[in-house]
């Protein structure tokens, strides 16, 4: 009786020790989840999700304090990705997605007033005060903070051109016409 | 003592097969009996400024430029980018978006040339006759400055394939004259009329890459393409490397990958360039315009096109400069027959559909197919894959197409990839035999743009992060450097003055000054 109840308490001990020590010396620093959930999101830096910028709503993901459904530049294709993450629910998003556009400033308008390169979470807008301001097109991610702020409202988002490097085959219209029963089992082989 | 001047009987070279093939009917017949012709300059040359892969150019004309033949309108703005050159003298009446030969249809920057009709041409560099004993690098540099590109379609810069790196040593060159697609017949000709000049191209690209052995790959439905190339390499003093191969004929034995295999029996790694395995594969026409570079001195400004199809009038060779409208080209072959259905730039196998007659031929442009109804019959709807597994016999690239089919359909962007999709050359043998009518080779495409399309939108959000980060960092920094100019400035207020010893400079002057105007005055009064 006496043995098996020492012997228990030498475990228990030793465990304790071990989990202790290992909690100390195999720290990681930061959230491995929330730098793989910031790596997913698109990096729009928009806000649109109630938080400061993307790598807080990860943080918050990462936590479980935030739905899964909040990005909306990211649309359903991250929702999708998110729960397969994070192992939830995929929520229904209720907005539909936007065509990628980027910013543009109206140059006869602007006045120069350096409103919009304070909000700009890229930097992507150049300029100076009293001096035309103008969006770096490869920079710019669309996320619309640049339109508030600014007190003349010449900023407007403009969809980017369809040009030859950015063109994608589309999705074959010629469906087969019967439902492919044995699509299911495409994974067997 | 048997001397050994027969010449190497090329029946005796081992040959290998690649996996699947199709053999379908080749329709060469249409337009390979006519000699190639040189077709009157069209009224307008629509030049696309980008006519290869890699970096665009930057053009050197302005709108109301003069241009002489020959002169470069557009200069390479990297290592793997070329030059575009005037096609003919005349004035650039415009530089502006024109439909391009492309899948999509979409416009690029093209130059828009009035000819003069004088032909005259800009002062050409020298022909370097005597390459054998000039640098490499000479010769390299001569072959971008006149643009040459892949010819057989890639339209990849030649001199970079030149280029042979210093890690890996080059052992063969094999010549791709095996035009194995249906119709198109510019390379047969050429090899038929000017075999002699595609020679000395081999002979100038042999010299650059130091290689042992020259194979040239002709397939055997184009006899007298290998007599007459035969014939050329009989009177030339390149036996001792070069060999004329004769390779069955099946289609896709063109493809790069698939002659690199028929001929050396070698398989080029998934993702991977025949350079590393020692092999550098050329087209003809290439061939023929590194002589033309070399020899003569002139830029790739012209190319030999096949105007063909059972809708065509008369169907046959063009020699046309870059630049020429495509309809200019039809109503030089007589026109239309009847409606064609499709108009296709390339091959039926592997072209794409041209919505727009005005679109310009450019350095790649091989074929222009006006396909009459019976010849491009509409499949109908697509039905069910019945799992019969023929795609998967025909595919030379060795692939699963159906499980690239499912995966693709699926949207499954990841899965597609672990099936080797990127080694699908879009060859359509699968397409082809599938008795579904399943557009195959669309899924593929699809998938592929998908996956290029998502990888290039994870670089920019991985750019707008760190740009992000860089500005949260910079407004920290700022943040911290006001509280310590702040801190600065509150000590300074906070520490008493050393007023202790001495009386205030400041104070006295004041008193200084007054002093001395006192003493003025009672000097003043005293005069009074």
């Amino acid at each position: 009786m006496l043995a098996a109840i020492l012997a228990l308490a030498a475990l228990a001990a030793f465990f304790g020790v071990l989990l202790g020590y290992s909690a100390i010396r195999f720290r990681v620093e930061g959230d491995p989840i929330a730098d793989q959930i910031d790596s997913l999101l698109p990096q729009t830096q928009c806000g649109q999700c109630g938080h400061p910028g993307c790598r807080p709503y990860a943080e918050a993901l990462a936590k479980g304090e935030d739905e899964i459904n909040k990005c909306l530049p990211g649309g359903e294709a991250l929702v999708l990705t998110l729960a397969d993450l994070l192992g939830r629910e995929p929520v229904a998003m209720d907005i539909k997605e936007k065509v990628p556009s980027v910013a543009f400033i109206d140059p006869e308008l602007c006045i120069g007033c350096t409103r919009c390169i304070q909000a700009c979470p890229v930097d992507a807008i150049i300029g100076a005060a009293k001096q035309l301001h103008a969006v770096l097109n490869s920079e710019c991610t669309g996320c619309e903070l640049c339109i508030e702020p600014c007190p003349v409202a010449c900023i407007e988002l403009r969809p980017i051109r369809e040009d030859i490097q950015r063109w994608r085959w589309p999705y074959p219209v010629r469906q087969p016409v019967e439902r492919d029963i044995a699509a299911p089992l495409r994974d067997a082989a | 003592m048997a001397i050994a001047l027969k010449p190497k009987s090329t029946s005796q070279r081992r040959l290998w097969r690649f996996h699947g093939g199709i053999h379908i009917p080749d329709q060469k017949a249409l337009s390979n009996e006519r000699a190639i012709e040189r077709a009157p300059l069209a009224e307008r040359l629509w030049v696309p400024l980008q006519q290869h892969i890699g970096a665009p150019g930057r053009p050197l004309v302005a709108v109301g430029d003069t241009v002489l033949k020959g002169q470069m309108i557009a200069e390479p703005t990297g290592f793997i980018s070329a030059p575009v050159h005037a096609p003919t003298s005349g004035r650039v009446v415009a530089i502006e978006p024109h439909p391009v030969p492309h899948p999509s249809g979409l416009s690029a920057p093209c130059a828009l040339i009035e000819p003069d009709g004088l032909e005259t041409w800009a002062e050409l560099p020298p022909p370097l006759a005597d390459y054998p004993q000039l640098d490499p690098a000479l010769i390299r540099e001569r072959i971008r400055w006149a643009g040459v590109v892949g010819m057989g379609g890639a339209s990849f810069p030649t001199s970079v394939k030149l280029t042979p790196g210093t890690d890996r040593e080059i052992q063969t060159l094999i010549i791709n004259g095996a035009e194995c697609e249906p119709y198109i017949t510019c390379d047969d000709r050429l090899m038929r009329e000017r075999a002699a000049h595609i020679l000395e191209g081999v002979r100038i690209m042999h010299h650059l890459l130091r290689v042992r052995t020259v194979l040239i790959g002709i397939e055997d439905n184009k006899p007298e393409a290998i007599a007459a190339m035969q014939l050329a390499l009989a009177a030339t003093d390149m036996g001792g490397y070069t060999e004329i191969v004769p390779i069955p004929t099946l289609y896709p034995s063109g493809g790069e990958k698939q002659l690199i295999r028929i001929l050396t029996g070698k398989e080029v790694p998934t993702s991977g360039i025949p350079a590393q395995i020692g092999i550098v594969c050329q087209n003809v026409g290439t061939a023929a315009a590194v002589a033309d570079a070399v020899l003569e001195g002139k830029p790739l400004i012209a190319r030999v096109v096949t105007v063909t199809g059972r809708a065509i009038a008369e169907p046959r060779n063009l020699e046309v400069p870059v630049g020429t409208p495509i309809e200019h080209l039809i109503a030089q072959c007589g026109g239309y027959r009847e409606t064609p259905r499709k108009l296709v730039c390339g091959g039926p196998m592997m072209g794409f559909e041209l919505r727009e007659p005005a679109t310009p031929i450019t350095k790649a442009t091989n074929c222009v197919l006006a396909l009459a109804p019976e010849e491009a019959p509409d499949p109908g709807p697509a039905l069910a894959c019945i799992r019969c597994g023929r795609c998967a016999e025909v595919c030379p690239a060795k692939l699963l197409p159906q499980q690239l089919y499912w995966n693709a359909r699926a949207k499954d962007l990841d899965r597609v990839q672990d099936y080797n999709l990127f080694d699908c050359i879009e060859c359509g043998c699968c397409a082809q035999v599938c008795p579904s009518h399943i557009p195959l080779v669309q899924y593929y495409r699809y998938a592929k743009t998908e996956i290029w399309a998502r990888e290039q939108e994870k670089r920019k959000s991985e750019q707008a992060r760190a740009r992000h980060a860089a500005k949260q960092a910079r407004l920290e920094r700022q943040e911290q450097e006001k509280q310590a100019r702040l801190r600065k400035q509150k000590e300074a207020l906070a520490t008493p003055k050393p007023a202790a010893d001495g009386e205030d400079p400041k104070k006295a002057l004041i008193e200084a000054a007054r002093q001395r105007a006192a003493a003025r005055k009672t000097s003043e009064t005293v005069q009074d």
